[in-house]
């Protein structure tokens, strides 16, 4: 194992992917510039030239469906758009034609294409360039949508999602890009795509978070077993489709649920979740599932604001132990010289 | 004419096979077994039947909400099409997809989709994966007036131009988006092949209606892009005679002068050419080749009629394709 950022992780798979099969081609705004899109895409053009790693015209749509007529053409394309929110351009060619081909072709057609977006947060992203649009994207039969949050996921699930027959939406929040973690040495391992993972086990009750939000609730965990409360942490991986059993072996364990989004609340993630487990289980929690989401506000850019709109492991660790009655005090816990940023070697712009 | 008899008994015969089953449509689409919204071509067979002359079946088309007679033309199988328009699972795709929803990758055809302008940058993508995989073919999108007017009509055509792409764009200008007249909808005195030919395409103009001029001017078009292996694009003026969706007759709406209607339908190709053709040909000898052809249509809805529906518990086969 080795030490890798997520940026690091996501680059490593392109080169893989670009390496071991000539049908892969990689495309989008900046995939070619001096910065490389967060260092993701440097050195792939030098590598595997420029016809198969090219920057695009500001055409998100139109380039969204030469993505699908190039798969049904026998390539494998990697999109990626700097934000999700500029990709929204593209929900004709992603909606009605790369999730549908499939079934209303009567399986004649696949298309097999991944879509990178990065999420941002805090810096004064504001309300278009850090939208968690995860929810959206799973409401589209046909469509696959990937969020990890390790560099081991990031580069495994990248790998599986860019070889998967189907499109798959790719969620990368930029939070997530330093952080570092343990990637295996091979540089060609799959990770398999719809299946959450556990990443702390616990007794008391299920934490199911995604991306991001999976990184506070470990702090979170770590604080709470001091006050004696276990938590399984679930990290989704996955959205569509989504591993009910992981998440369900969890809870029958735990009787106790709190799911973590990224997003806003209304018709979010966490709420489809809540609402499965309620009526699954009504008759053995022991207290009503439980949510933290963003409020259904968009996101504000001052950064007076972003403090209370954004959720972090201190709400987390309030939420919990007011469901088990107790008061954990949080003062000098996870402090940070500001809390819009990810750490202290983010910059901005964005 | 400057086209040999033999070709033109073929485009002839092309555009008569796409008129005779699209009337039977319109004959029975009341019976109500043809239960999906249904945009017919009749009218506008003419121009798929010459372009189906210049190409084969290694080249890719894709086509819009009105694509029976690109499919047919371009040798989409027939059974298949009029089982799709049934909803059987024998159609083209399984009776998941319906009139507006075309495809038999035997011959090239891609995919129909509804969404106006929604195959333009596909057939793009398409010119894309010929290029990258040094392939000696060409991609054909079909298109309307109406998705000149859509953001991605710019997007792709600039991205084909950009990328020297291998694509004939065939604009088939039938005036009408819906009851929308192209006066409300563009401006006056700007040709849609101009608009092409700003963005950086080659581009020409043809009398839809006209044989020889449709047929000299799709030539030299195809011939350039697989000479160049660059896009070229083709605005075509042509009319439809029924309704913008489903069998019947729409001019009793007032959007359209019925002058209008009756001038063009005065100017048939279709009967022109036959017309042409008996001047050449015995009337016997092409009657047999239309018989032949009433025949493979009749047969075509009594397949569709005796089909078996598609069933419930496979509505989850085609969600997600498997991995390997």
């Amino acid at each position: 194992m080795r030490e890798v950022s997520f940026a690091q992780a996501i680059n490593e798979a392109l080169e893989t992917a670009l390496r071991i099969d000539s049908s892969v081609i990689k495309y989008g705004l900046g995939v070619t510039d001096p910065l490389g899109v967060f260092n993701t895409t440097k050195g792939l053009e030098e590598k595997f030239g420029s016809q198969r790693v090219f920057d695009m015209p500001t055409a998100e749509n139109g380039m969204t469906g030469v993505a699908i007529g190039a798969a049904i053409g026998g390539l494998k394309p990697i999109m990626t758009h700097q934000r999700l929110d500029f990709f929204l351009l593209a929900m004709d060619q992603l909606v009605n034609n790369a999730s549908k081909f499939h079934f209303m072709f009567g399986g004649k057609l696949n298309v097999p294409i991944t879509i990178r977006l990065i999420i941002g947060r805090g810096w004064g992203q504001g309300p278009t360039h850090s939208q968690n649009l995860q929810s959206w994207f799973a409401h589209i039969p046909g469509l696959k949508v990937v969020m990890p949050t390790s560099p081991r996921d990031a580069k495994g699930l990248l790998l599986e999602s860019i070889f998967d027959p189907n499109p798959v939406i790719f969620l990368e929040h930029r939070w997530l890009h330093n952080m570092t973690g343990e990637v295996d040495e091979s540089d060609d391992f799959r990770i398999e795509i719809g299946k959450c993972e556990i990443l702390r086990k616990g007794i008391d009750i299920t934490i199911v978070a995604m991306s991001y939000m999976s990184i506070e609730a470990l702090h979170a965990a770590k604080k709470l077993e001091e006050h004696n409360i276990s938590c399984e942490v679930v990290d989704i991986k996955t959205i569509t489709p989504l591993d009910w059993p992981t998440i369900f072996k969890s809870v029958e364990k735990t009787k106790r649920v709190i799911v973590l989004d990224t997003a806003t609340e209304f018709g979010s993630v966490a709420t489809d979740i809540v609402a499965k487990i309620s009526m699954k289980y009504h008759d053995i929690l022991k207290m009503a599932p439980n949510l933290i989401a963003l409020p259904n506000i968009p996101s504000p850019t001052s950064y007076s604001l972003t403090k209370e709109y954004y959720k972090d492991a201190k709400d987390i660790v309030f939420e919990i132990s007011k469901m088990f009655g107790k008061t954990v005090n949080l003062d000098n816990f996870m402090e940070k010289t500001h809390h819009d940023i990810p750490g202290d070697w983010f910059k901005g712009p964005f | 004419m400057n086209i040999k008899i033999e070709e033109l008994i073929q485009i002839y015969l092309r555009a008569y096979k796409i008129r005779e089953t699209e009337e039977q449509i319109a004959k029975n689409y009341s019976n109500g077994q043809m239960r999906c919204p249904t945009h017919l071509s009749i009218g506008q067979e003419l121009v798929p039947s010459i372009y189906a002359h210049f190409v084969s079946n290694y080249d890719y088309a894709v086509s819009t909400h009105r694509a029976h007679a690109h499919y047919l033309a371009k040798g989409g199988n027939l059974n298949e099409m009029i089982a799709e328009i049934y909803g059987k699972e024998s159609g083209c795709s399984k009776g998941l997809g319906g009139s507006m929803h075309l495809i038999d990758k035997s011959v090239g055809f891609m995919g129909s989709t509804a969404i106006v302008g929604g195959t333009i940058p596909i057939g793009v993508g398409l010119a894309l994966s010929i290029k990258i995989k040094k392939e000696d073919r060409l991609s054909t999108v079909f298109l309307g007036d109406g998705s000149s007017e859509e953001g991605v009509f710019y997007e792709s055509l600039n991205f084909a131009a950009l990328k020297d792409l291998p694509v004939i764009f065939i604009c088939e200008n039938n005036l009408y988006s819906v009851y929308s007249n192209l006066e409300v909808r563009q401006p006056k005195n700007r040709k849609i092949y101009n608009l092409a030919k700003a963005i950086g395409i080659e581009s020409s103009h043809a009398n839809g209606y006209d044989i020889e001029d449709t047929y000299t001017k799709l030539k030299d078009a195809i011939n350039y892009v697989r000479k160049k292996k660059k896009p070229f694009f083709i605005e075509l003026d042509t009319y439809r005679f029924r309704e913008h969706c489903g069998p019947n007759y729409d001019n009793e709406l007032g959007y359209r002068e019925v002058s209008e209607y009756e001038n063009f339908l005065k100017i048939d190709p279709l009967i022109s050419l036959k017309k042409y053709l008996l001047e050449n040909l015995s009337e016997e000898e092409l009657t047999s080749h239309e018989e032949k052809i009433n025949q493979e249509i009749k047969d075509a809805f009594e397949f569709a009629e005796q089909s078996a529906w598609p069933k419930y518990e496979n509505i989850n086969k085609y969600l997600y394709k498997e991995s390997m």
